[in-house]
């Protein structure tokens, strides 16, 4: 599998792996604390700083590194709650049909008529700023779009004479839709995720800056931009670092997501239109 | 004096993707040579993957998809096309060379009018003047017997039925008034009465024309009405070449024998046809909330017993089966297993009764998820319907592999790993694992080359044999229903024209759909078409 893989594939995996890395170790890695203030604002790099420190004199890498462990941990969590109730729901919408597809299906285009960050934001701005609300709002926006992919890909399968030889035999919703059309449907959704992890990503760092995501002293991405910005007005780079690990996850991600694709896609016997 | 189209030691590669494997080159066509004389007309003929129609493409000099002409000659009038450029071989295609493609369907450009599509080639190379070539196209749907010659070409390729459509393209084909036409499979995705009609247009505008022509085919005993010379293929390779004659009544090869033989095996009907395990009862049927497609359908199985339903696409015969299976619940009448009414839908059926009417279908690829092994496919049912798990399970699982002849070392592999016929056989199996009484078959053999099919037929009819197990066949191909039916219904547009044993569906006096259609099943036989036609025509005359 990996011997056949592309170089584009392999930095992108490389990236992954990096910020995983980092993120799973940031304790242990970070040269100081993640709120820990360890000199003057807005120091430029120097040896000791290697990213330099922020606009309250916190060390830049560290925050940064701790950083990635946030916003990792949010985006993957968000993702796969996203893809639990947008698969699970979508399925049942293509498998069902009838009223219980169009129920489901107008509520979908109900949410997504919202612009996800208005919504989003006007949700936030009223409930509590818990971490697990910021996560299910997340989840809830982003499943919108989970849900019309996974209806798409399995009203394709679910029209397939070995899911109509399973209804036939007298088989439960709960079997067709694990057995028979979750794992034809998998290799499209498995990329499907990788797409929509980068979207959490930048979604929660939009969130952040606007000021409703991880909120301080917590370090997240997002919210270092925001607490740097200004510093650009006068030529201090500190909020491009976070900003660049953002663009950088992002690619790596998208890298590896466009390998899956394309080899899920040219696999014999994959959904059988090889 | 030398030959039209001059085809010497041509081979054809291509180079396969295995997953997980470095790509390889396979051959295709091997060291294949013939001659096609002006006016004549050669038969190409050979199971799917023979590649019958990579050579036909090859007159074109083409190749489809990654394909490669990597050796041999083919000449057209002495010149070598594979040497011409693209700008010569582009003045050949269209103009002196043309295509019939199988699925006219998707040939033709369902935006633009189908006049205007038939004269393009013609026009485009600068053969004929448009309007010279909308009068050819009316002469040529005069000869292809299409309707008022005259408007044809006015009309959108909707607005035609599959037939006409594929005369359509033959004329297409024949209007830049070409020295060579290439046919592949051009009736293979008709009904029997549709192709003879388009059979006898074809040979007609070819006779007409003094066009040659390259007939590519599965079906023997098509080729052998229409051809003067036949060649016989077989993975890439020519297995016999000869006159039409000769390779139809006197084969030499052990594969072309079987290839005229195929089918020809006839189980005797069951004398004692009373008494039935299923009954269909005046039953109504439709989709939706307007077209009925079933009106007051009645017909019954014996125990054991095989009743082919025979008829065109449109008949109503698939529908009849999902009525049987509850997908479809009929609007009035009923349908009896063994005397109980089963109820109309399959959600009130109870998990026995579901279990005592198994179905095969046509596409097996379709029929088995592609990513559950044999194990779980055949398993399942086991475990559904008789909980068997663990030892006793893979042991029965074994059991039934070796019933349908292929053993247990395929025990793991996935459908994409085995042969069409082997797929067919595995779905036999998991109909067999829920031990029913009736298994319903939608044309299990019809996606088949002939002698894989003749192959199921043979294990469908022994299994009957052994485990008095009913069948309901479906099928529109009367040498299938000949060689396994114990009793016959035929159906035309909804309705059950004519029911009961063979020996009388198949006896005259015959209805006259029922004489239509076994008038229309090409025969093994030199001359058999012109015999229909003059028959027709005489009996026209005399009304």
């Amino acid at each position: 599998m990996f011997k056949t893989m592309p170089v584009s594939a392999m930095i992108g995996l490389f990236g992954v792996c990096f910020y995983v890395f980092l993120a799973v170790f940031a304790p242990l890695i970070a040269p100081y604390g993640e709120t820990e203030v360890v000199g003057g604002v807005w120091l430029t790099p120097t040896a000791q700083f290697w990213l330099g420190t922020d606009n309250l004199g916190r060390d830049l890498l560290s925050r940064l590194i701790y950083g990635a462990r946030t916003t990792l941990f949010i985006a993957a969590v968000s993702t796969v709650v996203a893809f639990i109730i947008g698969i699970l729901l979508g399925f049942l919408a293509a498998v069902m049909r009838g009223w219980v597809d169009q129920v489901l299906s107008r509520l979908n285009d109900l949410l997504m008529s919202i612009p996800t960050l208005i919504f989003a934001l006007v949700v936030l701005s009223v409930l509590p700023s818990e971490l697990y609300i910021l996560i299910l709002v997340m989840a809830v926006l982003e499943a919108t779009r989970v849900y019309r992919v996974s209806r798409a890909v399995a009203a394709d399968i679910a029209v397939m004479d070995y899911v109509e030889a399973a209804k036939l035999r007298g088989e439960g919703w709960g079997w067709i839709i694990s057995r028979e059309i979750l794992p034809n449907a998998a290799s499209p959704l498995l990329a499907e995720f990788g797409l929509r992890f980068a979207f959490a990503v930048l979604f929660l760092s939009a969130l952040s800056f606007l000021g409703l995501g991880i909120q301080p002293p917590a370090a997240d991405w997002g919210g270092m931009v925001k607490d740097n910005k200004d510093g650009i007005v006068f030529g201090i780079g500190a909020a491009l670092f976070p900003g660049a690990a953002i663009a950088t996850l992002a690619i790596s991600v998208n890298l590896v997501v466009d390998w899956l694709l394309n080899r899920t896609s040219s696999l014999k016997g994959g959904r059988g239109d090889g | 004096m030398a030959s039209l189209l001059s085809v010497r030691d041509l081979k054809i590669e291509a180079t396969a993707y295995p997953p997980g494997e470095p790509p390889k080159d396979i051959t295709i066509v091997d060291g294949i040579s013939f001659d096609v004389e002006k006016g004549k007309v050669l038969g190409l003929i050979g199971e799917s993957g023979a590649g019958k129609s990579t050579i036909g493409l090859s007159a074109l000099a083409y190749g489809r998809g990654g394909v490669r002409i990597t050796g041999g000659e083919v000449r057209l009038n002495g010149e070598d096309l594979l040497k011409k450029g693209p700008r010569g071989i582009r003045q050949v295609r269209g103009a002196k060379v043309c295509y019939v493609a199988q699925s006219a369907a998707a040939a033709f450009n369902p935006a633009h009018k189908l006049g205007r599509q038939i004269v393009e080639s013609a026009v485009s190379h600068g053969i004929m003047s448009k309007r010279e070539a909308e009068d050819r196209a009316r002469y040529l749907f005069k000869v292809l017997g299409l309707p008022d010659p005259d408007r044809f070409g006015q009309r959108y390729p909707h607005q035609v039925s599959g037939g006409q459509l594929q005369r359509a393209m033959t004329a297409m084909a024949l209007c830049s008034n070409p020295e060579l036409i290439v046919f592949d499979e051009p009736t293979t995705a008709l009904d029997v009465t549709t192709q003879i009609d388009v059979l006898a247009a074809i040979k007609a505008a070819i006779e007409e024309t003094g066009t040659a022509a390259l007939y590519i085919t599965h079906d023997l005993a098509v080729v052998a009405q229409i051809s003067d010379h036949i060649m016989v293929l077989r993975h890439g390779k020519m297995v016999e070449y000869g006159p039409v004659e000769q390779i139809i009544e006197a084969p030499e090869e052990e594969y072309t024998r079987a290839l005229v033989n195929v089918r020809r095996e006839r189980k005797e009907e069951a004398r004692d046809q009373e008494g039935a395990v299923l009954k269909i009862e005046n039953v109504d049927a439709g989709y939706g909330e307007g077209a009925q497609v079933l009106f007051d359908v009645s017909m019954h199985l014996p125990r054991g017993q095989t009743l082919a339903v025979v008829g065109e696409s449109g008949s109503g015969k698939s529908t009849t089966a999902r009525v049987v299976t509850g997908l479809l619940p009929a609007k009035a009448g009923r349908v009896l297993f063994k005397g109980e009414a089963l109820p109309a839908a399959l959600k009130d059926r109870s998990r026995d009764q579901l279990r005592q009417i198994q179905m095969i279908y046509q596409i097996a690829d379709t029929a088995m998820n592609p990513r559950h092994t044999v194990r779980e496919i055949i398993g399942r049912p086991l475990t559904f319907y008789f909980g068997l798990r663990g030892r006793k399970k893979t042991d029965r699982i074994k059991q039934l592999l070796e019933q349908i002849e292929m053993g247990a070392g395929f025990i793991d592999r996935y459908p994409a790993e085995l042969s069409g016929g082997q797929k067919q056989r595995v779905a036999i199996a998991r109909a067999l694992a829920a031990e029913p009484e009736v298994i319903l078959c939608d044309e299990p053999t019809s996606a088949l080359d002939p002698l894989v099919a003749d192959g199921i037929l043979n294990l469908l009819t022994r299994l009957q044999a052994e485990t008095q197990v009913s069948y309901l066949f479906i099928t529109h191909d009367i040498a299938t229903v000949r060689a396994i039916a114990d009793s016959i219904a035929v159906m035309h547009r909804g309705r059950v024209v004519r029911f009961g044993p063979k020996s009388q569906v198949l006896a005259p006096p015959f209805d006259d759909y029922t004489d239509l259609l076994l008038k229309s099943v090409p025969e093994m036989q030199v001359g058999w078409l012109e015999n229909v036609l003059k028959t027709r025509r005489m009996e026209s005359a005399g009304h």
